[in-house]
């Protein structure tokens, strides 16, 4: 299958985060066109076009702006996701680096289209340089008289503040998030009520993640069926996909959904050094992981479904041989462990349990018990979490224990760095032994 | 003052009510929609554990605890949070192994990381966690890794201390202040397994943090005063009321051997509802201070201990000598029944109109007030106070002077935006967090900022079911009482009178008023008279015929005796009859009436002083016989709120040796051979009710206008000052935690007025008048130029005594 660059299209030019660049290229072209279309109508183009969203969860992107109640008289709201945390995931910085505009273009139809006159951007904290972007195109779009009062004889108003996090993967949870931008401790909020109905200030609003964004003015000005052409009927579109780990190219692969990890991977240049995968994640640290059984799945969430994991955020992320499970799958929970919010039970201690269970087994201390209860911990806290991180950080074990066993039972007793030099799984050859 | 219009608004309301039907294990169940599961469940009789989800603040979900299954629901619920719906299908741990195998997990999960340090846990053995694990906990653990440990304890304030290592994370601490008082002081820090509860730079500050402790599901909260001093099972538990406000909290009494261990609140849903304040829960080792173990009578100019014979015999002696010609004070911290008896004593053994239960400032229109607007009703109360539009506060900080009120309001404003206006001189901390509008006055002149009321003011107050409350403060305030009812009148709004102490009101519905007899009767009405008189078995004719001396007027009598005796002797003349020749004073504290040296001179002066008093005074210091009697918890009595509803109690202590006031009284009237008055609790309360309240007029002659709105000049203000809820008041005492709760004392001035005297934001400012100074650290305030404001009785402000001085006064500023 072909790479169809759309978001990324332009990405080479030299300065492609440019107001000039992005307006070379057709920018802001589908505003003008927007804000001549009833927003009901915008709403049901994207609905139709089947747009889903990339946070991670893939949710209907039209569907969720239809929920925003109208002529409630009270504000609406805006709040673009841009906390990108998850391990693995390496999308929604570039986008904001390389096509701001187009994010900031997606931001005004959406908008116009669900009635909103206030935007945030939430850049996770820990990346400055995507934030000073953010901030400087949103100044260039606004002297440019894309954003303020009155955009383009249209009668929308709109200002768009970019705002930076603390640094907590909790905080891309959208009630978490909407939380932290108002300014509180941000653990995510009981639902319902849905941000769609109470959200920000506790008025309507529409949480997206950035990719989702700005796919939206490629839509508008291509249309739907030009849409619809790439991807499948449940998983329409093109995707930007990430693709990580031990590949010779890591980097960002912009293709339809249903390109198969097999594709991808050759578009990659395949496994490093002509090594085989030895699993692989098609969408974060989140989701349970896979192998070269599944190369040939298409990339859509459906069938990642039916292979037994998620599509998540479209980022996916290979391991050779080198790699020990024990490891990565301990790795993983202590960022779960030292992002878990504390709210509920489950997640704050089952993490905590889980974690120091697994770092016994990375030193060849677990036991033969031990195998067995992790299995029963995570399924305490699977579904019985407040929120999806505590799933997420439920469901790395069992997958992994399924497919390797036996790497579990070496760690009875030989410790992770003795069954798997760490030195060979690096990535980067100048860095083999830094980390030994 | 009525409750029936109201009660047609809650039946309306219920009928309106949509009702939904769902099964939970197996049985249906019909509730109000809205209702969680967990509830709906209970009515079943079927127990959801939990920890996060006390029923009164609103459901968070956290701590997982009460997971269970819904019919074509993918994953095992939340019951606190999830509403029952129609036809929904529910299965809890009773009929779901996944429901209980969800709860096992989330149990075994929250004993990871505790301690499990029951045996010297304060909350062992009324511990929800140690209970849930005792029922349903595996007897053995799965963990075996480390378990997280803290320094321990941290003072969260100088009251409350904070064991994290024990806290189970249900934010039920932080919700109660964040929901229910309003001080977010305290909030949860860090995150994941290092979440804890901690406090910014400041100490929990709250007059409620004692509640904290109570509803904390583990014993993760406890108080520097009760920590390791008893175990739960070792306690005997009464119910009592609390004595310390007119708020009438249902309290709690722990007690081992004769001593009170620690007081909680008792849930009363139409009162405290499950809360009180820090005062009520703390304030209680006064009880067994310093006190008068016997009886004293002087002799040669001390006091020396007598037996009772003796001493009621110099009493009744003395008193029966003063028949007509005596007067009684009896404070404002009496039970309705000891109120009732002096009331009755006063009129019929001293055969005298002289009494008054006010020991504070009062003003001219107050008797009237309260005789007419007051006295044996009931209502407003706190359901309507709840369910009112609007509220108008008058001369009333409910935060200091009546915290349940303050409660109540707090949860209408935030449950359906009740709109709170308050006429007071600046927008206290309390009423901000009441989001009330001000209406600012001029202490003393309320009178006209009633009058001068904005026209939306009103129109709030014309909503059907609105509330006006005057505090007792509105007394000194000339014509504002009077504006008030008028005010209610206009407006259709209820009219609530809310003393501090919790002992006046029941003292007015009985009559420790001059020219008040029990019932709300007018002294002065013929028929009134002749229905009290034939209760208390007494001809019509023996009891007093006009209005006897309030307090200052008794006061001032006895000056005026002192003043005619010693002319009487210049002039060598036999001296005339004196009017007061004997006083009877219960639980009067000099120092809180106004111009206190006048009363304790009076004191002084009288031929015949009584002091019926539970620990040594400035009363019992003049005293020619002092007679001790119980304190709360030795007796049983009755406390009639600010609502009028009657909050009776039990002794805490059954061996208890000492005698109530009304026991004393009837032993009095024995020694006069006087017919005997009842003696014991039952008794009284059986004469009370068969007495009932007055059903005729109920005049309120000539009150007083509003008179002119002071004037200070340069370098002057008008003195703005009431009692904060923790003060130095004597019933405080030893209890050194609590006191180091109380807010600190400042002086408040606007920035106009504090820059007329030199002052800066900070400095000290110094308030005198011709009696003495008090200076405090200012903090400049939005409020009207030429006020200040100070704390009435805290350490370093005490206005009655320093200054002399009353609200309204004008005072001199200066730079200390
Ligand atoms: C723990 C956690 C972290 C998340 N982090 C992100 C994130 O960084 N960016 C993001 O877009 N969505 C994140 N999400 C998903 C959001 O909650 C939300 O579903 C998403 O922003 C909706 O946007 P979309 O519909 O455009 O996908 C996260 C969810 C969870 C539970
Ligand atoms: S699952 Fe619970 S503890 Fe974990 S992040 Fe979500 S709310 Fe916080
Ligand atoms: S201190 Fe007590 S009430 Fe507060 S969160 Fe911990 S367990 Fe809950
Ligand atoms: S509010 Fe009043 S009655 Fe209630 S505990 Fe406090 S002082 Fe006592
Ligand atoms: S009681 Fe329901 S989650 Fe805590």
């Amino acid at each position: 299958m072909p790479l169809t660059p759309v978001i990324t299209a332009h990405w080479d030019d030299p300065h492609s985060y440019t107001l000039d660049s992005y307006r070379r290229h057709g920018g802001y072209t589908a505003l003008a066109q927007a804000l001549k279309t009833d927003p009901d109508e915008v709403i049901a183009t994207v609905k139709e076009s089947g747009l889903r969203g990339r946070g991670g969860a893939g949710f209907p992107t039209g569907l969720k702006w239809s929920f925003v109640p109208q002529n409630d008289g009270r504000p609406h709201y805006l709040v673009v996701n841009g906390d990108e945390s998850e391990p693995g995931a390496c999308k929604d910085i570039p986008i904001m680096l390389a096509n701001p505009h187009a994010l900031i273009e997606g931001i005004v139809i959406t908008c116009w289209a669900i009635r909103a006159s206030h935007a945030f951007i939430y850049i996770r904290g820990e990346v400055p340089m995507p934030i000073r972007r953010m901030q400087k195109s949103v100044a260039e779009a606004r002297a440019a008289g894309y954003l303020g009062k009155n955009i383009l004889g249209s009668g929308l108003d709109l200002e768009i503040v970019v705002h930076g996090g603390a640094g907590a993967y909790i905080c891309g949870e959208e009630t978490a998030l909407l939380d932290s931008l108002e300014g509180r401790r941000g653990q995510p909020r009981l639902k319902p009520p849905f941000p769609a109905v109470a959200g920000l200030y506790a008025s309507p609003t529409v949480v997206n993640n950035v990719e989702t964004i700005s796919s939206v003015p490629y839509i508008i000005k291509n249309g739907v069926s030009w849409y619809r052409e790439m991807g499948t009927e449940k998983s329409p579109g093109f995707k930007v996909w990430a693709v990580s780990g031990h590949v010779t190219r890591p980097g960002i692969y912009e293709a339809p959904l249903g390109i198969t990890m097999g594709e991808l991977l050759d578009y990659a240049g395949g496994i490093r050094d002509g090594r085989d995968v030895k699993f692989w994640l098609p969408g974060g640290s989140s989701v349970p992981m896979l192998t070269a059984d599944h190369l040939d799945t298409p990339m859509t969430y459906e069938a990642i479904v039916d292979a037994g994991s998620m599509l998540g955020t479209g980022t996916p992320m290979l391991f050779d041989e080198t790699t020990s499970v024990v490891k990565a799958i301990t790795r993983w929970l202590e960022f779960y462990r030292h992002e878990s919010c504390g709210k509920c039970t489950p997640c704050r201690e089952g993490t905590y349990w889980i974690t120091g269970t697994l770092e016994k087994f990375q030193e060849g201390r677990g036991s033969q018990d031990e195998i067995e209860d992790l299995v029963e911990i995570c399924n305490q806290i699977m579904g019985r979490s407040f929120c999806a991180l505590g799933d997420a950080a439920a469901t790395p074990y069992a997958p992994s224990l399924a497919l390797f066993r036996s790497e579990w039972e070496a760690a009875l007793t030989q410790p992770a760095d003795e069954a798997f030099d760490p030195a060979a799984t690096m990535i980067i050859p100048s860095m083999s032994g830094v980390g030994a | 003052m009525t409750a029936t219009s109201n009660d047609k608004d809650t039946a309306q309301a219920a009928a309106e009510v949509e009702m939904v039907t769902g099964v939970i294990d197996g049985h249906e169940v019909t509730v109000p929609k809205g209702t969680v599961i967990i509830r709906a469940a209970e009515l079943t009789g079927v127990d959801i554990p939990r920890f996060c989800a006390p029923p009164l603040l609103d459901p968070v979900a956290a701590c997982r605890a009460c997971l269970i299954e819904v019919e074509g629901m993918p994953k095992p619920q939340p019951s606190c949070a999830v509403e029952l719906g129609d036809g929904m299908v529910v299965h809890t741990q009773l009929t779901s192994e996944v429901a209980a195998k969800a709860q096992a997990g989330v149990m075994e999960f929250l004993l990871i990381n505790h301690p499990l340090d029951c045996p010297v846990c304060d909350k062992g053995g009324e511990c929800p966690l140690q209970n849930q694990a005792m029922t349903t906990g595996n007897p053995e653990t799965r963990y075996t890794l480390q378990k997280l440990t803290f320094p321990k304890p941290i003072n969260i304030s100088t009251e409350i201390l904070l064991d994290r290592e024990r806290c189970v994370m249900c934010q039920r601490c932080t919700r109660f202040a964040d929901e229910i008082a309003g001080d977010p002081f305290i909030e949860l820090v860090q995150r994941g397994a290092h979440q804890q509860i901690g406090i910014g730079e400041e100490p929990f500050d709250s007059y409620f943090s004692g509640n904290t402790i109570q509803i904390c599901p583990v014993g993760a909260l406890t108080s520097a005063d009760y920590r390791f001093r008893a175990r739960p099972f070792d306690l005997v538990s009464v119910p009592t009321t609390c004595e310390h406000c007119a708020s009438g909290c249902s309290l709690r009494t722990d007690y081992r051997h004769d001593a009170v261990m620690r007081r909680q609140a008792w849930d009363d849903p139409e009162v405290n509802e499950e809360w009180n304040c820090d005062k009520g829960r703390f304030a209680f080792p006064y009880l067994s201070l310093d006190r008068l173990s016997g009886p004293l009578v002087r002799e040669d100019g001390e006091l020396r201990p007598a037996s009772w014979p003796e001493a009621l015999r110099l009493a009744a002696d003395g008193l029966g000598r003063a028949r007509g010609r005596a007067a009684v004070l009896t404070g404002g911290r009496l039970t309705m029944e000891d109120a009732y008896a002096y009331a009755r004593f006063a009129r019929t053994a001293l055969a005298t109109d002289n009494i008054d239960m006010r020991a504070r400032a009062i003003g001219p229109d107050e008797a009237g007030f309260l005789a007419s607007q007051v006295a044996g009703t009931c209502g407003p109360t706190y359901a309507q106070l709840a369910a009112a539009p609007a509220v108008l506060l008058v001369a009333f900080e409910p935060e200091e002077e009546s915290p349940i009120v303050f409660l109540r309001l707090r949860k209408a404003v935030r449950q359906h935006g009740q709109q709170v206006v308050t006429v007071a001189p600046y927008p206290s901390h309390g009423s901000t967090k009441l989001s009330a509008t001000l209406v600012p006055a001029v202490p003393g002149a309320e009178a006209h900022s009633l009058a001068a009321l904005p026209a939306d003011v009103r129109d709030l107050l014309q909503q059907p079911g609105s509330v006006i409350l005057v505090g007792e403060r509105a007394a000194t305030a000339p014509g504002a009482l009077r504006a008030a009812a008028d005010l209610a009148d206009q407006t259709g709004a209820h009219l609530g009178w809310i003393p501090r102490r919790a002992g006046e009101r029941g003292a007015v519905d009985t009559g420790c008023l001059p020219g008040l007899l029990p019932g709300g009767r007018p002294l002065t009405d013929p028929a009134a008279r002749r229905e009290v008189a034939s209760a208390w078995g007494v001809a019509a004719d023996d009891l007093p015929t006009s209005a006897g001396l309030d307090l200052p007027a008794v006061v001032a009598a006895i000056a005026a005796d002192v003043a005619t005796r010693r002319s009487a002797a210049e002039q060598g003349d036999e001296a005339p009859a004196n009017t007061i020749d004997a006083l009877l004073v219960a639980g009067v504290e000099a120092s809180d009436v106004p111009h206190s040296d006048a009363l304790l001179r009076a004191l002084q002066d009288v031929p015949f002083l009584v002091s019926l008093e539970t620990r040594p005074s400035e009363v019992t210091d003049f005293a020619d016989v002092v007679l001790p009697v119980s304190v709360v918890t030795e007796k049983e009595g009755t406390f009639v709120d600010w609502e009028g509803r009657r909050r009776p109690f039990a002794r805490s202590f059954p061996l208890a040796t000492t005698f109530p006031d009304a026991e004393v009284l009837a032993l009095l009237a024995d020694y006069l051979d006087l017919d005997a008055a009842p003696r014991d609790v039952p008794a009284l309360r059986a004469e009370i009710d068969s007495l009932g309240a007055w059903g005729g007029e109920r005049p309120w002659p000539g009150a007083a206008g509003a008179t002119d709105t002071p004037n200070p000049g340069p370098g002057e203000a008008v003195l703005a000052s009431w009692r904060l809820l923790l003060d130095r008041g004597i019933m405080q005492e030893g209890e050194p935690y609590l006191a180091g709760t109380r807010q600190p004392s400042v002086a408040r001035v606007s920035a106009a007025t504090a820059a007329g005297v030199g002052v800066p934001d900070g400095e000290r400012l110094s308030v005198s008048t011709d009696h003495g100074t008090i200076a405090l650290p200012v903090e400049i305030t939005e409020m009207p130029d030429g006020i200040v404001w100070l704390p009435m009785n805290s350490p370093e402000s005490r206005v009655t005594t320093t200054l002399r001085a009353t609200p309204g006064d004008t005072v001199r500023l200066g730079r200390e």
